[in-house]
């Protein structure tokens, strides 16, 4: 079978068509139970996010805030393994048809094997991955990977990247590149940076991928100033700590779902 | 090239330029931070040529930091070790007590010339940690040191000599605590100050420019050694020894004698409790393959690559990395690596107070210990270099500690025969 990178453009062509930016959610796999992260997913799927990204839990996760590195301490302790991850992909994929990525540190792909991951990652119904620590550079042998099983290939572009490497990220890049708002950790901030619309338009100069923004957007109101002038918004320490925060996992999700619906709304253009 | 330190690339040790020693190096790292680490690789590569930048980083070494160091013959020590010959590169007399200064100065100019105002810098220990307080001081810079919590509590004279030259010490709560998390959260800080920031990384690991930079810093060591020990005995060495965690200070006295091949260099590595015990620090005789810390080198890590916790009794060791050159050097053979416990450290620990009157630190303890190994295999025509990267008054409460426990141990089982 082949993965899902596909169905990750047509859905960003769509929301597009539809006058909206794309919605893009994050949950850390494992946390706090396999289960319990898997209903949290479908149920971001299911109120609106057009896309998911499943975080790989790692035990250094250097680009990666408080909430995040929470997160995914939790879910190493649980245990929680490289087929756990690939179950998560499975199910909310196969409950919902829509793309699903995978967010991981390079070493434990690495380790377990590009060519096992990427056929695993594909077979599950996985539309691609994003590797925060894995440039353009020393990305020959995912990429190549990536392009047998179908998947995409999303790097991550910083308000510090040169124009030249933005040349060479976006025309290595598959599915939409990812623009970090901020230079930074992951982790909500009070305000969107002002850095993420000139790295937009500094992205959009080099290709015709679609264009996300991340990092530091935790509210409705952050996500509809970024939803006009980016084709994806992505929200991902608000959601995980409201889990870490939620008393059980029931309640997690529910707030998880809410949250999620309230940002989809935001993500309308023409509501403003 | 007029300075005696920046010397063309030596066979087998330079990097490609992508910064790879064979298989190892390379640049793992967030987007964010590549143009930053670009703009380090850039402005070293001018400074290496300019005979300004060498001239001024002789005159620190020679006149504050106290170059060159001594080299101490230590023969109420060697009849411990086979009998043979060894003479100790005194590192742990620079200005702060380690070799870590040298890497520091180095580095503190190379900011000067990038104009950024502020540093950080992880330390274990607490010697680069202080190093860089005392050369921010100096240069006027400002100074975030990252210390895991487990360290703040080992090291605590060393964190009140950060403190007193003027640096903000940021204690870290994540993970095992210690140096790992120290450079995870300096990382972190890196990413979101790298305009105004330059990260002083402490050891010859992280992404390249800094193993092979870092290396070059603290050559002066070998240089130095290597003159030294053929002006007092005669000959080169048989073997050159120095423990390793990251491996700046091995790599410092190896690489001067690279094309030596018939001296032996010989890391010494934490092994803990014992290699067999899986509490260690014994990278490169227990690890594999893998990636750290923006590079790829030998790590101790699980079977779906998530970093393991180390131990070792020596806070600078208890590191599960190691850097990409000793990796290279390890898979090359040119290199041996040699697994300590922190039983044996810490006799030869003893041994090196009670015989010569000078207190190691205990990462340079590791060092000695595999001196003792070494020495007994030579016998008394062997003639050994030792690193003695640092002094141990930081180590005080630790070793106290440790010899109390031990003597009740000894108590205990006197008790029970």
């Amino acid at each position: 079978m082949s993965g899902n990178l596909r169905l990750l453009a047509d859905t960003l062509a769509r929301a597009r068509r539809e006058n909206r930016a794309a919605l893009i959610t994050y949950m850390t796999a494992g946390f706090p139970t396999v289960d319990d992260g898997i209903a949290a997913t479908k149920a971001m799927l299911n109120s609106g996010a057009d896309i998911v990204e499943i975080g790989l839990p790692h035990s250094d996760p250097v680009l990666d805030g408080p909430v995040i590195q929470a997160a995914d301490d939790i879910a190493l302790r649980a245990g929680v393994r490289i087929a756990d991850v690939i179950r998560t992909v499975r199910e909310a994929y196969q409950a919902t048809g829509k793309p699903v990525l995978v967010m991981s540190y390079w070493n434990p792909i690495d380790k377990y094997g590009a060519e096992r991951f990427g056929s695993e990652l594909a077979e599950a119904g996985g539309a691609g991955c994003i590797f925060p620590d894995l440039p353009v550079q020393e990305s020959a042998l995912w990429r190549e990977t990536a392009a047998r099983h179908g998947l995409a290939t999303v790097f991550v572009a910083a308000p510090s990247t040169t124009d030249e490497r933005l040349r060479e990220l976006t025309a290595a890049g598959t599915g939409f590149v990812y623009a970090s708002s901020l230079m930074g950790v992951t982790g909500a901030r009070d305000a969107v940076s002002t850095a993420a619309g000139s790295l937009v338009r500094r992205i959009r100069a080099t290709t015709e991928l679609p264009v996300c923004v991340g990092i530091g957007i935790s509210d409705a109101a952050q996500a509809a100033r970024v939803a006009r002038f980016a084709d994806g918004v992505i929200v991902a320490s608000v959601l995980v700590k409201a889990v870490l925060d939620a008393p059980d996992a029931a309640a997690g999700t529910a707030i998880v779902a809410e949250l999620t619906a309230e940002l989809s709304r935001a993500t309308r253009r023409h509501a403003d | 090239m007029n300075s005696k330190f920046f010397f063309p690339a030596l066979p087998g040790g330079s990097p490609s330029g992508d910064g790879y020693f064979g298989a190892f190096g390379g640049k793992f790292i967030p987007e964010a931070l590549v143009a930053a680490v670009d703009e380090v690789a850039v402005e070293y590569e001018r400074a290496k040529t300019d005979p300004g930048f060498a001239a001024e980083f002789e005159q620190l070494l020679a006149h504050y930091a106290g170059r060159p160091s001594a080299l101490t013959e230590v023969p109420g020590f060697a009849r411990h070790a086979g009998g043979a010959r060894v003479f100790l590169k005194r590192e742990d007399l620079n200005h702060t007590g380690s070799h870590k200064i040298n890497n520091v100065l180095g580095q503190a100019l190379l900011t000067r010339r990038m104009g950024k105002p502020r540093v950080i810098a992880e330390t274990g220990a607490g010697q680069h940690g202080v190093a860089t307080a005392t050369a921010s001081a100096l240069f006027g810079l400002e100074c975030t040191i990252y210390m895991g919590e487990t360290d703040i509590r080992r090291q605590a004279v060393n964190v009140a000599r950060m403190r007193m030259l003027g640096a903000t010490v940021i204690p870290v709560t994540s993970g095992s605590r210690t140096l790992k998390d120290a450079i995870n959260e300096t990382f972190r800080d890196w990413v979101a100050n790298v305009e105004t920031t330059h990260y002083i990384f402490g050891t010859v690991a992280g992404p390249h420019p800094f193993p092979a930079m870092i290396r070059d810093f603290q050559r002066v060591i070998g240089v130095e050694a290597r003159r030294q020990i053929i002006e007092r005995a005669g000959r080169l060495p048989d073997a050159a020894i120095a423990c390793v965690g990251g491996g700046s200070n091995a790599i410092g006295l190896f690489h001067a004698f690279l094309p030596d091949t018939d001296v032996r260099l010989i890391g010494c590595e934490a092994a803990g409790h014992g290699v067999e015990t899986g509490k260690h620090a014994a990278t490169l005789s227990a690890g594999e393959p893998g990636i750290l810390h923006g590079s790829r080198s030998y790590v101790l890590q699980d079977d779906e690559g998530q970093i393991t916790e180390p131990w070792s009794i020596s806070a600078g060791l208890d590191y599960p990395g190691v850097g990409p050159e000793h990796a290279y050097l390890h898979d090359t053979g040119r290199g041996e690596y040699l697994p300590v416990t922190d039983a044996a450290a810490m006799r030869a620990f003893r041994l090196l107070a009670s015989t010569e009157g000078i207190i190691p630190a205990i990462e340079s303890a590791h060092a000695l210990a595999g001196a003792i190994e070494v020495g007994t295999e030579l016998g008394p025509d062997g003639l050994i270099l030792v690193n003695l990267s640092g002094r141990g008054d930081k180590d005080m409460e630790t070793a106290a500690r440790y010899f109390e426990r031990d003597a009740d141990a000894a108590r205990a089982e006197g008790a029970q025969k």
